[in-house]
């Protein structure tokens, strides 16, 4: 597993086509369209990859340049639609105006357990829809309020987490002294994020605010039923969309470890309370909960590692990095559970893999998908030709330049005009961005995966989503509708 | 016969100056001269119209649209009153100090007037009673495109009641640039101090505008407070109802409207150094505790 600091051992096979001089002059070219001062600022965001030279790193984490189309949210969206959305066993309140809760509403596909409206809440929308008379004088009794009708209504409810949207910051309503006392007053958690969307450059900064109030308030308030075991992990960092981590939990449990807490796809919040007493915190996306291992980890003294569970190339060498951080049993039950995947996954790359062979895909989403699939990719037989983050940070980009072809580009919070450009350029055969994205390329004839949600599909982690990768990859790619659409280049 | 040009005036000055006391007087002496007036009070205090309405507290607009849930519901009816001498009262309201967003509720309740028609054609002047730290957006509302155009400043011949006037101009420069409004004057509300319409004559000087009016210090005031009239309403013919008819009368007839040149703060401090308000400064007991 690469981990920062390290060189990593394999160095990419050089791609046939790809070469950094084309790569710098198609940035070269594209920048060329911008104004003097926008060219400036979006310079450093662009980068022909070389995985050798880490000269070549891109800026990131930056404030977007006003007047460009940027895919970006907001810290409340990091907060809502990434770290607490998903737990379903809690009430997720969008304190503000509508419209934020409206439309991040189900936006996610955070599948859960449970039954809706009794124990599982994901999947509604709750919202304090602020008035002018809340702007004036303050919206913190209507959250007293709607505290008590989410107990009325729902006794099952474990818990209360409290969104802020911007009007909250501008008025200085105080949802924590609110939570507080809530908290005593109905004897569970309420939990406060103040996650305006206008404080931070991206949704990034409300994944650490989200972080940040789950150590001030959730981390270390429960313990589990059962006894403690020699295998209890935590999987952090995996939100469930399509289904990617009850496909990722059945393998782990297959290996014989005991998956005590998810964060927080189908999460429950008693046991990310707990989470303080496993002996391995697992996180797959490092972007969004990175933080609370670093916490877990200096406070508990709880080791992580990062894993990569797209493509069975990416899937075995993370089960044995798992492997190694426990006994003899769970690397006996690693090569087992690894051989009996094989024929299976083995069938999969030879039925795709034909028509897919050196395909070229251009990726744009966030969190851990511009690296984390492109080995998926590459078991089916596809070349990498770019790959963006919409609000990584340096250390992202640290882990992607090693899994990228040297003379492929990197962007960081590309417009919808760099990408554009450099599609019509680097001519891709799929596209794996988002919902903004989408219908531009679609317009272009180009094949395109939504990637944020699976395009309505999933799972796409571990063994059983690799299947349902490699079939959408497939007919997204070799469907005969784009043979039926004109490309205008 | 010329149309009328509906007059819009904002006071401002330093909080506790005599802002709502003097606008209120001013307005009985207008409405005593046959003009008809729509008061606004945007200070969440609501104290405003008291003296007008002969009420403890008038139902603002931020009351109603708590109580009906939105603004949408809420009629002209509700919180606009009539009273001495035919004189419209709307408070806008807003919360109690330390919650929510009481800029907000001045803002919304201006809007809301406009748009349910307070602003008849029938009106001569419309007086913006502002609270005395204009601390955000919502409190320079008055002052914005297409509102109040004049602006009296209420001062005394207190230190800081200066700072505050010229802060004050200082705000008004930045609105004259972008729109039309003009300062109009500063309104002494004397406190008795040495020189006092002497040195508020100087500071209009420098500000670039006049002492419209010196209002000197009377008890009658007081008096009239306590049962709620101005003075103009309890004792017509008494000294003081007579200073503030002058003060209506000159600002009936104010004619000039100037973009204020603040000063700095060291021209300031001579300015109070000259008039004996400030010792110069002396830097060896600057931060030294009376025991030290």
């Amino acid at each position: 597993m690469y981990q920062p600091g390290d060189k990593d051992p394999k160095v990419k096979p050089e791609v046939a086509g790809l070469s950094k001089e084309k790569a710098a002059n198609l940035i070269e070219e594209t920048l060329e369209l911008y104004p003097e001062k926008a060219r400036k600022k979006r310079a450093p965001h662009l980068a022909a990859n070389d995985p050798e030279d880490k000269g070549c790193a891109v800026r990131s984490n930056k404030k977007t340049v006003p007047g460009v189309m940027s895919a970006r949210g907001c810290a409340y969206a990091g907060a809502k639609g990434v770290v607490w959305g998903p737990i379903r066993d809690m009430v997720h309140i969008s304190h503000g105006p509508v419209g934020c809760g409206w439309y991040s509403w189900g936006t996610r596909r955070n599948l859960t357990t449970g039954v809706p409206g009794v124990s599982s809440f994901s999947g509604m929308q709750f919202t304090s829809d602020f008035q002018e008379k809340d702007i004036v004088y303050g919206g913190d009794k209507k959250l007293e309020k709607i505290c008590r009708e989410v107990t009325d209504l729902f006794p099952l409810a474990k818990g209360v987490s409290v969104l802020s949207e911007c009007p909250v910051g501008l008025i200085g309503d105080d949802i924590n002294a609110v939570a507080k006392k809530m908290a005593g007053e109905l004897e569970m958690p309420v939990i406060p994020c103040n996650c305006e969307g206008f404080r931070g450059v991206s949704q990034s900064l409300g994944h650490h605010i989200s972080n940040d109030s789950i150590r001030d308030h959730v981390i270390g308030t429960r313990e589990f039923a059962e006894e403690a075991g020699p295998y209890d992990i935590a999987l952090i960092g995996d939100y469930n969309i399509g289904g990617d981590i009850w496909a990722a939990v059945k393998v782990l449990e297959e290996i014989g470890l005991n998956v005590k807490a998810q964060w927080t796809g189908d999460g429950q919040i008693e046991h990310i309370a707990a989470t303080h007493k496993v002996k391995l915190n697992l996180i797959h996306c490092y972007r969004s909960m990175n933080y609370m291992c670093k916490v877990m980890e200096e406070k508990y003294g709880i080791p992580w590692l990062e894993f990569n569970f797209f493509g069975p190339t990416k899937i075995k060498e993370s089960l044995r990095a798992i492997a190694e951080r426990f006994d003899d049993r769970i690397r006996d039950n690693v090569e087992k559970v690894i051989a009996s995947y094989e024929p299976k996954m083995q069938a999969v790359i030879d039925e795709y893999r034909p028509r897919l062979e050196g395909k070229k895909v251009m990726i744009f989403v966030g969190g851990l998908r511009p690296r984390h699939t492109i080995g998926a990719y590459e078991d089916l037989g596809l070349v990498c030709v770019g790959s963006g983050y919409e609000f990584a940070h340096t250390d992202d980009y640290d882990r992607t330049y090693p899994e990228m072809p040297k003379g492929s580009l990197v962007f960081d919070d590309a417009s919808e005009m760099e990408l554009e450009r450099f599609a019509r350029e680097i001519k891709p055969d799929l596209v794996a961005s988002g919902i903004k994205e989408k219908y531009v390329f679609q317009k272009m004839g180009l094949p395109f995966r939504q990637m944020h949600s699976w395009d309505y599909s999933g799972p796409y982690h571990a063994y059983e989503g690799f299947e349902v990768f490699a079939r959408d990859i497939d007919m997204a790619i070799n469907s005969p509708t784009w043979n039926l659409v004109k490309s205008p280049f | 016969m010329a149309e009328k040009k509906l007059r819009q005036i904002a006071i401002y000055g330093k909080g506790g100056i005599g802002k709502s006391t003097t606008t209120q007087n001013t307005v009985a002496g207008l409405a005593a001269l046959g003009s008809k007036v729509l008061i606004i009070g945007c200070d969440p205090k609501a104290d405003s119209t008291r003296l007008i309405l002969h009420a403890k507290a008038q139902t603002t607009v931020m009351d109603k649209v708590r109580e009906l849930g939105t603004v949408e519901d809420l009629e002209l009816s509700d919180v606009l009153k009539e009273g001495y001498g035919g004189v419209k009262c709307v408070e806008s309201g807003g919360p109690e100090p330390g919650v929510g967003c009481a800029g907000r509720g001045v803002i919304t309740a201006i809007n809301f007037c406009e748009e349910e028609g307070a602003y008849t054609d029938d009106l001569d002047f419309v007086f913006y009673d502002v609270l005395g730290d204009v601390v955000c957006g919502g409190f320079a509302m008055p002052i914005r495109e297409n509102k109040a155009e004049e602006i009296y400043i209420v001062v005394s011949g207190e230190m800081m009641a200066m700072y505050a006037a010229n802060n004050i101009c200082k705000g008004i420069v930045k609105y004259a640039s972008s729109g039309s409004v003009r300062l109009a004057g500063l309104i002494c509300n004397s406190r008795n101090t040495d020189r006092e319409a002497d040195l508020i004559e100087a500071l209009a000087e420098r500000l670039g505008t006049q002492m419209i009016h010196f209002v000197p210090r009377d008890n009658q005031v007081q008096r009239a407070e306590l049962r709620r009239m101005t003075v103009i309403e309890y004792s017509p013919e008494h000294q003081q109802a007579e200073e503030y008819r002058q003060l209506a009368q000159k600002i009936a007839e104010n004619k000039k409207l100037v973009i204020p040149t603040p000063l700095e703060i060291e021209e300031l401090e001579e300015l109070l150094m000259e008039f004996g308000i400030m010792a110069p400064d002396d830097e060896s007991v600057v931060g030294k505790a009376e025991n030290a």
